[in-house]
């Protein structure tokens, strides 16, 4: 009886896989091997990795996503260790979410007020008398907007581990002589190392494809995968082509994962 | 937990709620009646004052849904599913819909009209005689700049962009044809070049133009413009005519030496159900009073030649939006190209951007 119970608990998660995540990405798999003229071909796997413009433009998007992730996890780490310290934590945790409740765009557009020309970071700028940049439309400015973005969700997983450390870990290192210091290299970082694992492939996956802020902040001068995707099923309705480079950032994600993933049989337990 | 469940259950009761006013509404308004007309257009694309006084002399009540790309309407109607019995196409995707056989052709017998309308814009290489589609509103891609810090008479052709005076100051509007075509018409080839040499030419010319680009951007570009955040944008007319309506300090300019003509038009679908509504609705449309009416509204360029002549003489002289004969004669409409063709375009405009 229970067992069929729990069979049947089962069926709306299933379905739920089948339809939206099985589903889709065999569709976009099939696309992938279609050309224009709707030929069964590996044209568009040829196409994409002999095209110097294409692997140029996944180096681009690596080295963008791989940035942006890197200066999340600098700005992700100690937030999530400090509020993790505070007295009012489910609070200030709040407050680090609240902004995923905004919309993408918005967010893109508030940023667009902040750096443009006549904007509040170039009023500081010239208050203090270095005089207006151009801020708007440069890759810093591109990755400064990327992690905030990205943010919340590196500090979540992060702070969700520092909550499951047993403190008595802490003490323990601490008794036993060693620094604050020790304590973390040792103790805490390599025990919420799966939290910051998490959050690196919350981040970098979805930092692959941005395509939206790449035009609206970094003016296209910053081009990644995503900006060519949208091209292919917008403006040249080459869906085949499209959905190559989908596949691509799909086995792209299955790497990270596997590189990010436990790694039980290496025993990285900490003794 | 509880309190949570009670306020999805509030949250849905209101959602069910206001769906069923709405479908209440619609059905009181007949969306499926026999009294209406669905068009598919445009957003902000025709004066809402217009509607009423179609539904106030002939009784049919216009439901106006939009869409804010050429695919995505063609998309849209492709897949079926949808009873738009109008829809407003530009010029390359009617040649589009006509091969995939998404149109139905006009019943001339039941149009008036029709010598209200510029030759200029009829029997266009997209659709000889006209069989299918009625010219909307008509445009040019071209050049804006602020006078704040360009001097009035020192842009006047494409080449002028390539300046070195313009390093990082210029934002180009990110859309493959109308940049392959700019960089096209600056060395006096045809915007409709098929020659992947000439194309190629071309695409090296833009990579010179790079240092100059400050962006390359869609919609935001009459925001960025109108907030003088840069100097000079190469965009539609369309675009343009919205951009100085809120800045005084911006002009548009289509150089001579050539440009695009784009040309929006009213089509009807295959899955139109309204004929009689379509046709009085064309009609409307075609009378001078409305067609001139419309062109204040949307500021866009009308082809109907006897609205023109209503316009106020500051709008219809404005060489911004009316070039002279001798530009217009230079100006070339896209052609509908094979997909093969349209994918190097894109590719090689790709290339360019990638170049930055």
């Amino acid at each position: 009886m229970t067992k069929r119970r729990t069979w049947v608990y089962f069926i709306p998660y299933g379905l739920w896989l089948a339809l939206f995540v099985i589903a889709p990405v065999a569709l976009i798999i099939y696309q992938s091997f279609f050309d224009l003229g709707q030929h069964f071909t590996l044209t568009n796997y040829s196409t994409y990795f002999r095209s110097a413009t294409y692997l140029k433009m996944t180096l681009n998007s690596v080295w963008y996503a791989f940035l942006i992730t890197l200066f999340t996890g600098l700005i992700s780490y100690p937030t999530a260790y400090f509020i993790h310290q505070l007295k009012h934590r489910q609070f200030w945790l709040l407050l680090v979410i609240l902004p995923t409740w905004i919309n993408i765009l918005l967010k893109a557009y508030a940023f667009i007020g902040i750096f443009s020309q006549a904007g509040l970071a170039n009023q500081f700028l010239t208050f203090i008398g270095i005089g207006p940049q151009q801020i708007l439309f440069t890759n810093a400015s591109f990755i400064f907007v990327a992690t905030y973005i990205q943010i919340p969700f590196m500090i979540l997983p992060i702070y969700n581990a520092l909550d499951d450390l047993n403190p008595a870990f802490v003490n323990a290192s601490k008794d036993l002589g060693a620094s604050t210091w020790q304590t973390f290299r040792h103790v805490i970082f390599p025990l919420t190392l799966p939290g910051v694992k998490a959050g690196v492939q919350a981040v970098f996956i979805p930092s692959l494809s941005l395509f939206m802020l790449t035009r609206l902040i970094g003016g296209n001068k910053v081009i990644t995968l995503g900006t060519a995707i949208e091209e292919h099923f917008l403006t040249t309705m080459n869906w085949g082509m499209g959905s190559t480079i989908g596949v691509v950032l799909i086995v792209a994600m299955i790497i990270v994962m596997l590189l990010t993933g436990d790694q039980k049989t290496k025993g990285g337990t900490p003794r | 937990m509880k309190r949570l469940v009670s306020l999805i259950v509030g949250l849905l009761a209101v959602c069910g709620l206001l769906a069923y006013t709405g479908h209440q509404l619609q059905a009181s308004s007949g969306s499926t009646g026999r009294k209406v007309l669905n068009l598919y257009n445009w957003g902000d694309y025709i004066d809402p004052h217009l509607l009423t006084k179609f539904q106030k002399e002939t009784g049919y009540h216009v439901n106006v849904e939009t869409f804010d790309s050429n695919e995505a309407m063609y998309t849209k109607i492709n897949q079926g599913g949808t009873h738009y019995d109008l829809a407003v196409p530009s010029e390359y995707m009617v040649a589009k819909m006509k091969r995939a056989h998404l149109l139905q052709p006009l019943d001339k017998s039941r149009l008036t009209g029709l010598q209200n309308y510029d030759s200029q814009f009829m029997s266009q290489t997209f659709d000889r005689g006209n069989r299918y589609s009625l010219p909307y509103f008509w445009g040019t891609l071209g050049i804006i700049y602020n006078d704040k810090f360009i001097k009035p008479g020192s842009i006047r052709h494409w080449n002028d962009l390539w300046s070195t005076k313009y390093r990082d100051r210029i934002m180009l509007i990110d859309s493959a044809r109308d940049i392959m075509g700019m960089a096209l018409a600056s060395q006096g080839k045809s915007m409709n070049t098929t020659d992947p040499a000439t194309l190629r030419q071309a695409e090296q010319k833009l990579n010179r133009l790079a240092p100059n680009v400050k962006a390359t951007v869609a919609d935001e570009i009459k925001m960025y413009m109108t907030q003088n955040e840069a100097p000079i944008a190469v965009d539609w007319s369309g675009e343009a005519a919205e951009m100085l309506a809120n800045n005084a300090h911006l002009h548009y300019i289509v150089p001579s030496e050539g440009s695009n003509l784009w040309i929006d038009n009213l089509v009807i679908p295959k899955t139109a159900q309204h004929t009689n509504a379509i046709y009085a609705f064309l009609n409307f449309m075609s009378r001078p009073d409305n067609a001139a009416q419309n062109a204040e509204y949307v500021g866009y360029a009308t082809p109907n030649r006897k609205a023109k002549a209503l316009l106020p003489k500051a709008t219809r002289e404005d060489q911004q939006f009316y070039p002279d004969a001798t530009t217009l004669r230079h100006l070339e409409v896209y052609r509908d190209l094979s997909p093969t063709k349209v994918q190097l375009y894109n590719d090689l405009y790709l290339e360019f951007k990638m170049h930055h």
